[in-house]
């Protein structure tokens, strides 16, 4: 069995897809900063980073569709803003009480919760292009790129090329797990076992994955001295990245700070 | 399908919910301690270093998509700070944490890429300490008796969690993006659960290595600690104890603390620190600024899908 | 007289004492195409590691005229080509170029060079279309083929191959077989595949017990019934 749906790069030929991945992974994080730096309630600013991640899924395609559907993921995260509503000073919206506590909300709490879903919400959608429209090894140059030891990108990279075959180790066992855990047809016994019990067996498993990963690890270790590893990470030097490309991530950054002095100036 | 239920999904950071001050002095915290960490294990593990680290950051990953039904549709998890860092030692185990959640959150979202050395610092370097304390200390109680394993890796696994989890909430409530003595007690009382899920998750994988290669629960212990892990505790420790109950006390907690010291600076505070009826021009502005954004916004999404469509036409009537 | 390979009263102890080698010594001339038969815990893989020096044991081994210590691994190991029975432990880069140009950049050629080789060695497992390829992505018998990809870029003048049928389909069996057979370089398969044996290799050594105690004619040594039954081997 081969565990495919574990890797969320989509290929494409599209505008985004040949983007270098070095201007990729500097653009999305700008564009992260700038979405972090906005102040609260900045509604037009946050208008302009939707418009600018729905402008970069399209030339992506990859459908906005599925990209707002992995967005979705981030969202019961939001649950840790909503105390805002009540513990921000300002406007009152409605009070309600719950037993001995009367909860205020207040305009301002509201406001900031819907700026920190909204942010957190284009960030997301930003990330996700990213890692579908880049291939890993292509992101492990990015990474080498923005000057990421050579030693860890080595680690990543060996990483992710395991995660597939252990990931395919610990699927098994969850099936073999799955196949041994039968009811008695006697009505009304407990089955399953205690939380412990099953909490247990779950740790056998991960002691079982984590023993055959040192195992492994020793035999990954003899392949790779006998095509003649010594320890140093050796690989080819970086190509350059367009002059084009860097003109477009320079106009990019720039609009960003546009966007974040506008802002500043008008909320502020 | 895969991505939702790898850890507790209330760990994780996603963007947008810290302080760009907040996630830039995590970040250069985290480069730090995996900086040093690349270091001292690079010297312990020399050429070995690269497959094992990279072989076990993926088992740990795999790993924590190993689940047990609890109760009502919920589930426990692993985590695995402190399972890596009784089998690796701290340097390892930094580094194997560190690379677990770098590539959740690089490929899978699974928390922001800003929020990253947060992240990192949460739910890898604060658990590493942690065990790392606490498991040498019990194990050094019971003079390394069988049971100080089971009861070390426990407690430590239970801890790590909690401990993690107060220092995510703290970090949100800093960050003025919730209230500190809300969260507080709501992400330490969850945790409090889930941290159990961990602890046993933590002992079963104990028990099977113990069983079946004893020699692995070794490799951690040959490591004595560095003045660079107990730094880092007390740094953590005292963090948890100065900032804990001083938000949880105030009425609303670190920000009114951040108010009073010009912590956050004006654009922060803008909108609830202007009275309510200075507040109407500025709110006119804005939704103009809105307005006119939001038309911008449409005419630019609107001439990349005509562009695209145009270009696409193109292609089509060139190979046709 | 010129040997490949020439191992001389070889003793490899684990640390607990076991002796997985016991006293192996053999030649193998230029150009000889060997099998290593023999039950599981005979000591093949074991053997196998001291050709290019990962495991290091007492006695002398020599490839290619180039004693197998310390000072000379970086020699040996282009020399001896070890393709490793796990697919999955051979592959270890994020894609097929870079695990193929693995070797070559350890053998310290420019970049130029390295893709020359990687072509040539991918065309010649009739793999030349996969390198932008991500391994995992791919079947066993393509994965064996890389793996044997990833020791001919370095050119080396011996191949040692650990179990290179097992976990095939009957049709990436023969399709290996076949490569195998087109692969000019001296070679030296562990195996307990022996209907492949009777095929491919002229030389047969038996080993068990972490010794060597047959080593002859393929075609008299898969006819000596007393042999085969003695080291829990079994006719093709």
């Amino acid at each position: 069995m081969h565990v495919h749906f574990l890797d969320p790069f989509h290929n494409g030929t599209s505008l985004i897809h040949r983007l270098d991945p070095r201007v990729k992974l500097v653009f999305t994080l700008a564009y992260i900063v700038t979405a972090s730096l906005l102040p609260f309630g900045a509604w037009a600013a946050y208008v302009l980073l939707l418009a600018i991640v729905l402008s970069v899924e399209l030339a992506s395609e990859l459908g906005i569709g599925y990209v707002l559907r992995r967005a979705l993921l981030a969202t019961p995260f939001v649950l840790a803003a909503v105390p805002l509503i009540f513990t921000v000073p300002g406007t009152l919206l409605f009070t309600f009480s719950l037993g001995a506590w009367t909860f205020t909300a207040s305009l301002e709490g509201v406001e900031r919760l819907l700026s920190i879903a909204f942010k957190s919400w284009v960030s997301v959608q930003m990330a996700i292009v990213l890692a579908a429209t880049t291939s890993f090894p292509n992101l492990l140059m990015a990474m080498r790129g923005i000057g990421i030891p050579r030693l860890l990108v080595a680690i990543v990279g060996l990483m992710w090329r395991y995660i597939f075959v252990l990931v395919d180790q610990a699927l098994r066992l969850l099936r073999a797990r799955a196949a041994r855990s039968g009811a008695t047809p006697e009505m009304g016994r407990r089955v399953g076992g205690s939380i412990v019990w099953r909490a247990q067996t779950t740790g056998g498993m991960a002691g079982n994955l984590l023993m055959r990963g040192f195992e492994r690890g020793d035999r990954i270790y003899a392949a790779m001295a006998a095509r003649g590893y010594d320890g140093e990470v050796r690989a080819f030097p970086l190509p350059q990245v367009p002059l084009t490309q860097w003109f477009g991530l320079g106009a990019a950054i720039f609009l960003f700070a546009l966007i974040l002095l506008f802002s500043i100036l008008i909320v502020g | 399908m895969l991505s939702a239920p790898l850890s507790p999904p209330l760990m994780h950071i996603p963007d947008g919910f810290l302080s760009i001050l907040v996630s830039v002095v995590l970040w250069i915290a985290t480069i730090g301690i995996v900086a040093v960490s690349l270091q001292r294990v690079n010297r312990d593990l020399g050429e070995r270093q690269v497959p094992l680290m990279g072989v076990l950051a993926a088992a740990i990953f795999a790993g924590q998509m190993l689940n047990f039904p609890v109760a009502g549709g919920t589930s426990g998890h692993l985590l695995g700070a402190a399972l890596a860092t009784i089998l690796l030692g701290p340097y390892a185990a930094v580094l194997v944490m560190a690379c677990v959640i770098g590539v959740q959150g690089l490929l899978f979202q699974d928390g922001g890429l800003l929020a990253m050395g947060a992240n990192i610092f949460n739910m890898g370097i604060v658990g590493v300490v942690v065990t790392h304390f606490l498991y040498r200390t019990l194990r050094n109680l019971g003079s390394g008796k069988r049971w100080t394993i089971f009861v070390g890796g426990f407690a430590s696994a239970w801890l790590g969690v909690v401990t993690a989890s107060l220092i995510t909430a703290l970090e949100l409530a800093i960050s003025g993006t919730t209230a500190a003595n809300i969260a507080i007690p709501a992400m330490g009382g969850v945790h409090v659960l889930i941290g159990f899920g961990e602890a046993l998750i933590t002992v079963g994988a104990l028990a099977f290595l113990y069983f079946t290669r004893p020699d692995l629960l070794k490799i951690g212990e040959a490591k004595p600690a560095g003045r660079a892990v107990w730094l880092a505790g007390l740094v953590i420790a005292l963090a948890i104890a100065v900032a804990s109950p001083l938000a949880s006390s105030f009425p609303d907690g670190l920000e009114w603390v951040a108010e009073q010291q010009g912590f956050l600076n004006n654009a922060h505070n803008a909108p609830y620190q202007i009275i309510p009826d200075y507040v109407f021009p500025g709110i006119g502005n804005a939704a103009l600024a809105t307005i006119v954004a939001g038309v911008i916004g449409t005419l630019v999404v609107g001439g990349v899908a005509f562009a695209l469509a145009y270009a696409r036409r193109n292609r089509s009537v060139v190979s046709n | 007289m010129h040997h490949t390979i020439q191992v001389q009263e070889l003793v490899f102890k684990y640390p607990d004492g076991t002796r997985a080698l016991d006293g192996v010594s053999f030649h193998i001339a230029p150009g000889e195409k060997v099998a290593l038969v023999g039950p599981n815990g005979a000591g093949k893989s074991t053997l196998i590691l001291h050709l290019n020096g990962i495991l290091q044991g007492e006695g002398t081994v020599c490839v290619a005229d180039i004693p197998v210590v310390e000072k000379n691994f970086a020699r040996v190991r282009a020399a001896v080509g070890l393709v490793f029975q796990d697919p999955d432990d051979q592959l270890f880069s994020p894609t097929v170029f870079d695990d193929v140009a693995f070797g070559p950049i350890y053998q310290g050629l420019d970049e130029q060079q390295v893709r020359a080789r990687v072509e040539h060695a991918l065309h010649a497992v009739h793999m030349q279309d996969y390198a932008r390829r991500v391994s995992h992505h791919l079947s066993v018998g393509q994965k064996k083929r890389i793996s044997i990809a990833t020791v001919l870029s370095m050119q080396p003048e011996i191949l040692v191959l650990d179990e290179p049928t097992a976990g095939l389909d009957p049709r990436g069996r023969r399709d290996l077989i076949r490569l195998l057979r087109e692969l000019p370089q001296t070679m030296l398969i562990a195996t307990h595949d022996l209907h492949m044996v009777q095929e491919l290799l002229p030389r047969t050594i038996v080993m068990d017990g972490g010794r060597v105690v047959a080593d002859g004619r393929t075609s008299e040594i898969l006819n000596d019934d007393a042999l085969l039954n003695a080291h829990g081997l079994e006719k093709p």
